[in-house]
């Protein structure tokens, strides 16, 4: 690797990483203040867990985040199962067109217009919208995932078992889905981050009884840097690191197992 | 195999069901959003009239039409701070996309280079930091772009500025976050691409007397443009409408279109006028959309076309985030 490449990729990195070292590291900070290092503390994980409407706003994050991920996944995996198997039906363009502009849509707009049309069929806002509105848009992530798996698939095992008599819906259970899990718990994962992280689309579509983890750091991010939001967001990066090696774990597994 | 009524039957469940939930809640709520943009605001309960009344029939249906009016898109069009916030939406979107694409090849190329063994560690790092929360990024960065903030407290201790630096809360901040929270959307897309292109061919041209500056921007980049185009398009659409970066990092007067949306929302509780910046803001990027998923068909073809090994990575466009 030339000298450039090297410090190219150490940059680069250093970009990424910095403000997250940052946040770490004042999260311990025993002084309020962000530029006065006051010694190594964790008075402000003590304040974290005394807060009782930060302690609920998670337990709404998680509860959206499982259901939301579980119902993405399975009609990301559906998805991807169309897209790979049933050739070039009519109006494939536009079925991946769908599957991938949520993707990329500002949430803003997402946001405004799933709230629109919550209210206009008459939907209370609440954790039922959240989990729609979640599992709308991290379908075609999850069909992302699977798809890429799909594609390095082995049809002959599939074949094999339908010649032995299975009948398709054996084959899939049989062979398919437990050839795919792996993905397919992958994209959950994925799915499950993508929804704890969102605060625009929930910031719309949610009821005055369904405060989610991010509309909660929001409120509080916006009269400044305070030291509990840094142990908040130190959690999460564990939480979110501990997920990300289980994804890792998964994909290795994944290599093995094909 | 022979299509049974049941096999006819999973297929269309398969592709439905999917189908079925995108178009509900995808596609209506566009067509309720554009519905609303040509109503009025009124201090009810759905903030907004006409409300179409079901039961009202052929004459409900007509009266409802009639109030329907174009009233939010003249004031969009009248007012100079809708124009202006699309035009710096664009501006700043279109500019941190260059400045991406500036910070995002020598990424991808350098990762492309490194040793095979060292590859999916690089891939797994810049992955991370977009597996972790958005706002928590961006707010990291308050506390280093700030007057009395750890960026001007090493310039002032390097001597490098004798007063402090004002990043944070002006057009800078936002593109500093842009590019920051946007990268690994530019790199990943140009890595995948990179990373499977024939080292015969740069091999090729070097043996042929390229020099390594030629080889790449004459081999390299117009092989990688398949990546390069998916990850500006990835970076350039969402980054139109922008909320979260712009609101932290910007000052008050940072125009984007996403934050007038959400004021509009929010703050003055007008959900016709929203409803008409969020219309005019999907037809910002609804050109750009089209061309993403085009760029994403070329690239899948392409990555097909390089060997079915390579896709085993599973490091698509959207595969990280």
């Amino acid at each position: 690797m030339s000298l450039f490449a090297r410090a190219t990729l150490v940059l680069a990195l250093a970009f990424l990483y910095a403000p997250i070292l940052v946040l770490v590291a004042y999260s311990f900070n025993a002084s309020k203040l962000v530029t006065v290092w006051g010694g190594v503390s964790t008075r402000w994980y003590g304040v974290l867990f005394a807060d009782g409407p930060l302690i609920a706003a998670a337990l709404v994050s998680l509860k959206v985040a499982l259901l939301s991920a579980a119902i993405a996944s399975v009609l990301g995996t559906l998805a991807a199962l169309a897209l790979d198997r049933h050739g070039r039906f009519v109006g494939r363009g536009a079925y991946t067109g769908l599957l991938y502009a949520p993707m990329v849509m500002p949430e803003v707009i997402t946001g405004l217009s799933l709230l629109l049309l919550f209210v206009g069929i008459g939907l209370e806002r609440g954790v039922a919208t959240l989990v729609i509105a979640h599992a709308t848009f991290a379908t075609g992530f999850v069909a992302v995932v699977v798809g890429a798996r799909l594609k390095g698939f082995d049809r002959t095992l599939e074949e094999a078992a339908a010649d032995l008599g299975a009948t398709p819906a054996r084959v899939f259970t049989g062979i398919t889905l437990p050839l795919i899990a792996p993905s397919v718990a992958a994209g959950f994962l994925l799915a499950f981050t993508l929804s704890l992280d969102d605060l625009v689309i929930a910031s719309f579509v949610s009821g005055p009884g369904a405060t989610t983890l991010p509309m909660r750091l929001y409120s509080q991010v916006r009269l400044g840097v305070s030291p509990e939001i840094n142990a908040a967001s130190t959690l999460m990066i564990a939480t979110v690191g501990l997920v990300v090696l289980a994804a890792s774990w998964l994909t290795a597994r994944r290599g093995r197992g094909a | 195999m022979r299509p049974t009524v049941a096999r006819t039957l999973g297929r269309g469940l398969v592709r439905g069901l999917p189908l079925l939930w995108l178009a509900l809640f995808f596609l209506v709520p566009f067509a309720v959003t554009l519905k609303i943009s040509f109503s009025s605001p009124a201090t009810a309960q759905p903030p907004y009239l006409p409300v179409l009344d079901w039961q009202g029939g052929l004459e409900g249906w007509r009266e409802f039409l009639e109030a329907l009016d174009f009233q939010n898109y003249q004031m969009i069009a009248s007012d100079a701070l809708y124009r202006d916030a699309a035009l710096s939406s664009l501006a700043y979107a279109g500019l941190a996309t260059a400045i991406l694409v500036l910070l995002g090849t020598p990424t991808a190329y350098a990762m492309a280079r490194a040793p095979a063994r060292l590859q999916p560690t690089l891939v797994a790092l810049v992955i991370v930091p977009f597996w972790t929360s958005f706002l928590i990024r961006v707010y990291a960065w308050i506390a280093i772009l700030k007057p009395e903030g750890l960026l001007n407290a090493a310039l002032l201790k390097l001597g490098l500025v004798s007063a402090p630096l004002a990043i944070l809360d002006t057009p800078y901040g936002v593109l500093i976050g842009l590019a920051y929270a946007y990268l690994p959307f530019m790199v990943l897309p140009l890595y995948a691409v990179m990373s499977r292109l024939d080292p015969a061919l740069r091999e090729a041209a070097a043996d042929l007397g390229a020099g390594r500056a030629r080889v790449f921007l004459t081999v390299t980049l117009p092989l990688a443009l398949p990546g390069l185009a998916a990850g500006a398009l990835l970076c350039f659409i969402p980054m139109v409408g922008e909320f979260i970066i712009p609101d932290l990092l910007g000052g008050p007067d940072t125009l984007m279109l996403g934050r007038v949306l959400w004021s509009e929302f929010f703050s003055n509780r007008d959900w016709p006028l929203a409803s008409a910046v969020a219309v005019l803001l999907l037809v910002l990027v609804v050109g750009p959309v089209v061309l993403f998923r085009e760029a994403e068909l070329r690239r899948e073809e392409a990555a097909e076309g390089m060997g079915k090994g390579a896709t085993g990575k599973g490091v698509g466009t959207g595969g990280g985030r």
